[in-house]
């Protein structure tokens, strides 16, 4: 292996890295918030893609039709729950799918690549709320476990719609730049820098807004405590759907991304949501600079692991479990210390 | 009243009589029309919308099931389709897993089955199971031939980490020691991956002359978009599983010039007048065209019309022997499939025997190119 081969690997690696670190930060705002594992992340991810992808050859996207259905039940459920829930309810519920679908039934048949990812990130995101608010508000009260098979379920369902909406066919993104220059011998494409880039944003973003509004303490007190959080008035039902909405679009903004890099079929989202999730558990599920150290280790291994063993790549990273959950239960002493 | 009873049981005894003599033909289709192998399933399905009605001057029943891509789903249906409709024949399974699961119930009941997809099984040992699905080790030796024939001393393979990428890669070995070529790497990456950069990488390393590629559908663009991003230049050979409009269009320019093997039906407007199978494909095609549109063809609805040009040339001298419905109809149909000879299909052209189930040869597999955004034969 040379200089050359070495950096080529090192460069995609850190590409598919920035892609786990993003799902890896959805995962860890749902998980500290509401103790939901949000396994259908990843279909999320695909949705995005082929949204965009639906767009921009003039369809109409079958989520636009699932965002407006389930959403006008979510209107008619927040009607019977008082004048300020209706209120909200009308905007978020009636207002913005509106909104949304009017743009999309004006600007899809155009076929802009800026105006698709758009609209695709403003289609995809909401879903995030609204699984939050049919699937998991009703029981958030409920195990770890109880969640997390709700969560498999969810996954079961996306992928079925997914098939419905897209069919089995993959499709890609529209590229957010055309741009490549070469780096000595080596060819970087503008993508890669745009996914880098959108990744440093989104983190920098975040940290401004769990540090300095409002919703973002909110969120990150009831990271803490839950029960302290709403002890001193924070809404758990708000801060809920306001982790899976960032979740979700995060989600939908790494579609977007990934898509221009490789085509995605409508049931490729789950072993990428997969990979986040190990980056994940590298740090313990409540770290995010440990989680991103785990989300570029994820990336750069199975680069390496898939030009050294390519047949045992997907092994190699998922062993890479083991040692980290050892030492994380040998770090945190025994299960009946915690309790 | 003994007189009515009588008349009752004369009249029943009547009843039977008449259908006994309108006894008809029933063929039993197995195919994966939903879940997975759905967008397979269609083409199969949809051959069975041309199927004669009477085929030597008996009628015709076509029972058509839906396995949703489940071998044990397969395997009750074709339990029920022996037991309780007591078909003459299968047409089907298929799917490579529902033939495996199919063909022993089929053989111990004695009812002919044309398994349509690449199964491998010893004749001698299934004698009921026919295969009118190419082989796959005769598909590959085609590309190995034209590779052979190109001066390709070296090549590196990649493929999914499956079933599949194991059979081309089974194929590609035997192919490769035939013609005395050498197999520098065995790369390797799954259907949902979403970067072959470092197989890419590797595969470049070990400087092949050519690359053969395991792979299936849309996500075998991946490999070949990769290497030329690299700007690897010499030849991509693919298997028949990536000859569609799909790869292409998600591959883009980067596919150019890729060459693979596929059915004779797939191309069939391109083929040379002197070959026997466009006469047979062109009237087929008319057909199915003109209901399903002119970007339906596909090759999976040639299987199964083969399977009905197989039993309709092997019923006449069957119905000879004895009637349908019957076990000495089905041991006389069996016979009569296994002696078929130089029968024309769309798929290939069949000459069975004991020993071979199949009976196709090289004229089953037609080479083809990626150029101007479209699959060209290779003349």
């Amino acid at each position: 292996m040379d200089w050359f081969v070495f950096l080529a690997l090192l460069q995609d690696g850190i590409t598919t890295g920035a892609i786990y670190l993003l799902l890896a930060i959805g995962l860890l705002i749902v998980f500290s918030v509401t103790r939901v594992i949000f396994v259908p992340q990843g279909d999320l991810l695909a949705f995005g893609t082929l949204t965009v992808a639906a767009l921009q050859s003039g369809r109409l996207p079958g989520t636009l039709w699932l965002l407006d259905g389930v959403s006008v039940l979510a209107l008619l459920a927040s009607l019977f729950q008082g004048r300020r829930a209706a209120m909200r309810g009308l905007l978020a519920w009636g207002l913005y799918p509106a909104a949304v679908t009017a743009a999309a039934l004006l600007l899809a048949p155009r076929e802009l690549p800026a105006v698709s990812i758009l609209l695709a990130l403003a289609i995809v995101t909401p879903m995030g709320p609204l699984i939050w608010r049919f699937a998991f508000r009703p029981v958030a009260g409920a195990s770890v476990l109880a969640l997390l098979i709700l969560s498999m379920a969810l996954h079961f369902v996306l992928i079925g719609l997914g098939l419905v909406f897209f069919g089995p066919e993959e499709a890609s993104a529209p590229p957010i730049t055309d741009a490549s220059f070469d780096l000595g011998s080596l060819n970087v494409s503008g993508q890669t820098l745009a996914v880098l880039a959108s990744c440093g944003v989104l983190v920098l973003g975040l940290r401004w807004f769990f540090g300095a509004t409002i919703h973002g303490k909110a969120l990150r007190a009831a990271a803490s405590d839950r029960l302290g959080a709403r002890l001193v008035g924070i809404d758990a039902g708000a801060t809920g759907a306001l982790a899976f909405g960032l979740a979700s679009f995060i989600a939908a903004l790494a579609g977007v991304l990934i898509g221009a890099i490789t085509p995605l079929s409508y049931d490729a989202g789950f072993d990428i949501g997969l990979k986040g999730f190990v980056a994940a558990i590298m740090g313990g599920l409540v770290s995010y600079p440990m989680a991103a150290a785990g989300a570029v280790l994820v990336g750069v291994l199975e680069s390496l692991s898939s030009f050294w063993a390519s047949a045992y790549r997907e092994v190699i990273v998922f062993t890479l479990l083991i040692p980290v959950l050892v030492w994380l239960s040998l770090r945190s002493g025994s299960p009946e210390d915690r309790a | 009243m003994k007189a009515r009873l009588f008349a009752a049981v004369m009249a029943m005894g009547m009843l039977g009589a008449t259908a006994a003599a309108q006894a008809q033909i029933k063929i039993g289709a197995i195919l994966s029309i939903s879940g997975p192998g759905a967008a397979m399933g269609v083409g199969y399905k949809g051959a069975f919308d041309f199927f004669p009605k009477e085929i030597a001057g008996q009628k015709v029943e076509y029972i058509i099931r839906d396995d949703a891509t489940d071998a044990s789903t397969g395997y009750t249906i074709a339990q029920k389709m022996i037991s309780e409709d007591h078909i003459d024949a299968f047409i089907g399974p298929s799917l490579t897993a529902t033939d495996a699961a199919v063909a022993p119930l089929a053989n111990q009941a004695h009812v002919p089955m044309i398994a349509m997809a690449p199964y491998e099984y010893d004749p001698t040992k299934q004698p009921y199971t026919f295969n009118d699905a190419q082989p796959l080790p005769l598909m590959v030796a085609e590309v190995f031939k034209y590779m052979q024939q190109h001066g390709v001393k070296t090549i590196g393979y990649i493929g999914f980490s499956d079933g599949w990428g194991d059979q081309v890669l089974a194929g590609t070995k035997q192919a490769a020691a035939a013609d005395d070529m050498k197999i520098l790497a065995d790369e390797r990456y799954a259907r949902t991956d979403t970067s072959v950069e470092a197989q890419a990488l590797k595969l470049i390393s070990v400087h092949p002359q050519a690359i053969m590629m395991g792979n299936s559908a849309t996500p075998a663009a991946l490999p070949v978009v990769a290497l030329r991003h690299l700007g690897y230049k010499g030849g991509i050979y693919g298997n028949h599983g990536i000859v569609s409009p799909a790869f292409i269009k998600v591959g883009g320019g980067a596919v150019s010039g890729v060459i693979a093997d596929t059915s004779p039906l797939v191309v069939y407007t391109q083929l040379p007048d002197s070959n026997p199978i466009k006469a047979v494909a062109s009237t087929f095609m008319k057909e199915y065209t003109a209901k399903f549109g002119p970007q339906s063809v596909n090759p999976f609805a040639g299987y199964s019309y083969d399977a009905m040009l197989l039993l309709q040339g092997a019923i006449p001298a069957a119905l000879k022997v004895a009637k349908p419905g019957t076990e000495q109809f089905r041991r006389a149909l069996r016979d009569a499939l296994e002696k078929t000879h130089g029968l024309v299909g769309v798929s290939g052209v069949y000459d069975m025997s004991p020993t071979n189930h199949n009976g196709q040869d090289s004229r089953a597999a037609v080479l083809v190119e990626v150029k101007d955004g479209a699959w060209r034969a290779i003349q």
